[in-house]
């Protein structure tokens, strides 16, 4: 491995100003950060720091999607099979899987990444690891068979409009990944909902038996049915819900790896609790609040039922609880996470025409984060100001 | 009535290689510093010049804008060298100690010590005023000023930190003389503050004379400005002084005697340290004599004062004006492979998300690499868990770097100085220069409000 080294340190000086690839700076400072942690000490201040850094922070997020990218893939091929009606094993359903899901992961990072790199050098900094993160989420969040083009131009979008426009990671106002995911819904509209686009091969009919029928719950509930059921018009149980075992987003599916990605953020402590148990509640509260006063089928949906359909719980683990999106005061992060379930099955209920509150609801607190946390810090500072006026007095 | 206080936001870093409470023999060394750059915002003049002789508690220079603050000298000798920086910034004063011991001798007597002019008088002319130090800011008193109240943190909670119950430990008189002096400089209250259980209470005298507080909990317990915000916030107008523990002897010791003598009991510690322990020195003295043959490797940092606050000396191994620390930890001026993607059971991290979490109890070897670049801030959250003052330390960054004077105020800057956020900058995921950028705001309000 020294070797390695010796040769990074050997080419290093090209990258450099007045280097021959002076133009590539960023992008050699990004993968040799990659490979090692640099050797900079600390010059002023404290004389120790934390062994955590961005990296290690975005490498546990994307430890925590893995068992939602993995359970996507099965998924995608088991949902394909099952509307081709085609008896099929694990194996090919996994290669299936990966055929689909790979090449959107493979688009969205390249895309979003390249750009990255181009405004670093721009800048003059460092490579952000934010995109690490981001360029997962955005595969997940959309239907297995959204056009590549299509999604590369919403990662450009979400990456230019919705980032660097504001100066980069950690500016942003609104989550980059649903920032994505909005493009595309309003933008083609009828690839991102209806009851073709959801399962695999639909769209293009390849050999999808009679009958079959790709409604995802969420559109089920919206459209009053009593009971959800599955392509195949059978009934579909709770366990199936949990598991993930539907149609819908490559990755939002299944409660069960999302909850695997809950523990993992939680036990790490990278993301917050706070919003998770607040949106949660939130959510709940709305459910009940409609169960109590339904007075038609999409009310009459049960409140736990909401919690395991559609991208209510992806979007409670990995989309509220982004840092630089989300409400920045402990107090505000309560709030923050409330409104967000509140409105998030409020919306999905009353509006069939977006059945994905979700998304709406996220992005919407996006934009009223600041203003939970001014409220929030105005407090602070009124505390303070009248502790100055009584001793001012006494 | 004392109050016991529970301080839960916090941390305590476990170093490894605490100083044993032993004595080891030093001699003294020959070279002695004066460090203009120990004292915040001070513009330095210097009142002798290089190669004249000095004597033990002569005014070697003095605050250009507040003349009557003058800086003595630690010992009789010569002084050997300025050593000036960029744009003649000066730096350090050295002397060189001679054999033969010329004191300035203060008769004590003249002054009384039940009229605070008097008092202030005697403390400025001799030179020890730097010891006091005022909030808001961190600077060096005011002598003009009436101070609200006076705040003595009675021990040390970072890492490493010196026992102050052993360093006092004999100066049971000097101690008890210097606080029922200082006493007179307030009006309000002088507020003592113990660690919870501590015997060090029983040292002091009169006690119905102070108001006496317990606090126990992690870092930064041990810190005035936590104390102050705990039982008598700083509000805009206020001042409160502040006098580190240790230095309750220096001054007790001259008030007694009428001679400055600066001797401190240090505590040497640190992971490098092949025996850490407490020696007997002199303020500003050379430590490279205690240092060598008792570090582990070449390849150090040596700071005096603790790890999160102290001033690297690790080029002129001259103890600080006010440091009672020196710890050595090994420079981390290697790259390492793939560092952030390893489990990491040796790595120090407030976080959860390294192995070692697992091990609580565990004392680190930690070296001064920064574990990753400078990023805008991502993370939330993480600076309200280490800082017990209820303010917000992120938002009133971004208030100091958008130069915002009035949010800056409203945020609650005249109650923090730069160590009461270090917590912060240690677990900042983003390598946030906090303490910096909280003297660049003390900084601009310092010239706002005057």
């Amino acid at each position: 491995m020294k070797f390695l080294r010796k040769r990074i340190d050997k080419i290093k000086p090209h990258f450099e100003e007045g280097g021959r690839f002076y133009f590539l700076h960023s992008v050699f400072d990004g993968f040799e950060t990659f490979l090692y942690v640099p050797d900079h000490v600390t010059k002023k201040g404290a004389h120790i720091r934390d062994a955590i850094d961005m990296k290690r922070t975005m490498i546990i997020v994307v430890a925590a999607l893995a068992p939602a990218i993995l359970f996507g893939i099965y998924n995608t091929g088991l949902q394909h099979f099952i509307a081709t009606g085609q008896e099929q094993d694990f194996w090919p359903m996994i290669v299936y899987g990966l055929m689909k899901v790979i090449p959107l992961i493979a688009v969205s990072y390249i895309v979003g990444l390249g750009i990255e790199f181009a405004f670093a050098q721009i800048r003059k900094h460092e490579i952000n690891e934010g995109f690490l993160v981001s360029g997962m989420l955005i595969p997940l969040i959309v239907p297995a068979d959204t056009p590549l083009w299509m999604l590369a131009l919403a990662t450009a979008f979400a990456v230019i409009i919705g980032k660097e426009v504001f100066g980069g990671t950690g500016m942003n106002i609104l989550n980059p990944a649903l920032t994505a995911r909005a493009f595309l819904f309003f933008a083609y509209p009828s690839w991102m909902s209806g009851d073709k686009v959801w399962v695999s091969g639909m769209m293009n009919g390849e050999g999808i038996i009679d009958g079959y029928s790709g409604a995802t719950l969420l559109a089920q509930s919206a459209a009053g049915a009593g009971e959800f059921v599955n392509g195949l018009g059978e009934k579909i149980g709770h366990m199936e819900m949990f598991i993930g075992t539907i149609p819908g987003s490559v990755g939002e599916t299944s409660v069960l790896a999302i909850l695997i990605g809950a523990i993992i953020l939680l036990v790490s402590g990278i993301g917050s609790w706070r919003i998770m148990l607040s949106t949660l509640v939130g959510g709940v509260l709305m459910g009940l609040l409609l169960n109590a006063f339904a007075v038609n089928p999409a009310m009459e949906v049960p409140w736990f039922e909401h919690l395991m359909i559609g991208g209510f719980a992806f979007g409670l683990v990995f989309m509220a609880t982004d840092p630089v999106t989300a409400a920045q005061t402990n107090r505000g992060k309560y709030i923050y996470g409330f409104l967000i379930g509140f409105l998030a099955i409020l919306i999905r209920v009353l509006n069939p025409a977006y059945p994905e509150g979700m998304m709406l609801a996220i992005l919407l607190m996006n934009v009223f984060a600041p203003l939970i946390d001014h409220m929030v810090v105005q407090q602070n500072i009124k505390k303070r100001l009248k502790r100055s006026v009584s001793s001012v007095k006494s | 009535m004392s109050k016991t206080i529970r301080i839960r936001k916090g941390l305590d870093i476990n170093l490894k290689g605490e100083a044993e409470k032993v004595m080891l023999d030093e001699n003294l060394p020959n070279l002695y510093a004066l460090k203009p750059i120990d004292f915040t915002g001070l513009v330095p003049k210097l009142q002798l010049k290089e190669g004249e002789n000095v004597k033990k508690g002569e005014i070697v220079f003095f605050d250009k804008y507040r003349p009557q603050i003058g800086f003595a000298s630690p010992v009789s000798g010569n002084i050997s060298k300025v050593v000036r920086g960029d744009k003649r910034k000066m730096l350090e004063i050295i002397i060189s100690k001679t054999e033969s011991i010329d004191c300035v001798k203060h008769n004590i007597s003249d002054y009384d010590l039940n009229r605070e002019e008097d008092i202030k008088k005697l403390i400025l002319v001799a030179g020890l005023w730097p010891f006091i130090k005022q909030r808001p800011y961190g600077i060096i008193a005011n002598p003009e000023d009436s101070p609200r109240d006076i705040f003595i943190s009675m021990f040390d909670s970072a890492p490493l930190s010196p026992d102050v119950e052993f360093v006092l430990n004999d100066k049971k008189e000097q101690v008890n003389f210097a606080l029922s002096v200082l006493r007179k400089l307030t009006k309000g209250d002088l507020y003592l503050g113990f660690r919870k259980d501590s015997n060090l209470v029983s040292l002091i005298n009169n006690s119905a004379d102070y108001k006496i507080n317990y606090f126990y909990g992690p870092h930064p317990s041990g810190l005035p400005g936590v104390q102050i915000n705990k039982i008598a916030p700083i509000n805009k107008g206020d001042i409160i002084w502040t006098i580190n523990p240790c230095d309750l002897a220096i001054i007790g010791d001259f008030l007694l005697t009428g001679i400055y003598n600066p001797e401190r009991i240090i505590a040497l510690a640190g992971s490098e340290i092949k025996k850490p322990a407490y020696f007997k020195t002199i303020a500003g003295a050379d430590i490279s004599g205690a240092l060598k043959d008792n570090l582990k490797s070449n390849n150090v940092r040596v700071i005096s004062g603790n790890v999160l606050t102290g001033s690297n000396i690790s080029h002129s191994q001259y103890l600080g004006f006010y440091d009672s620390l020196v710890t050595v930890i090994p420079e981390g001026n290697e790259h390492e492979m793939f560092g952030w993607a390893m489990p990491g059971l040796n790595k120090l991290s407030m976080s959860q998300t390294f192995l070692s979490s697992l091990l609580p109890k565990k004392k680190f070897v930690a070296n001064t690499n920064l574990h990753g670049g400078h990023r805008a801030y991502v993370v939330t959250g993480q600076y309200e868990k280490v800082c017990p003052i209820d303010i917000y330390p992120q938002l009133l960054i971004k208030a100091i770097l958008a130069e915002d004077i009035d949010k800056m105020e409203q945020m609650g800057i005249y109650e923090i100085i730069e160590e009461d956020l270090a917590l912060c900058e240690f677990a900042c995921t983003s390598k946030t220069d906090v303490q910096d950028i909280i003297r660049k705001g003390l900084d601009i309000m310092i010239k706002e409000m005057s």
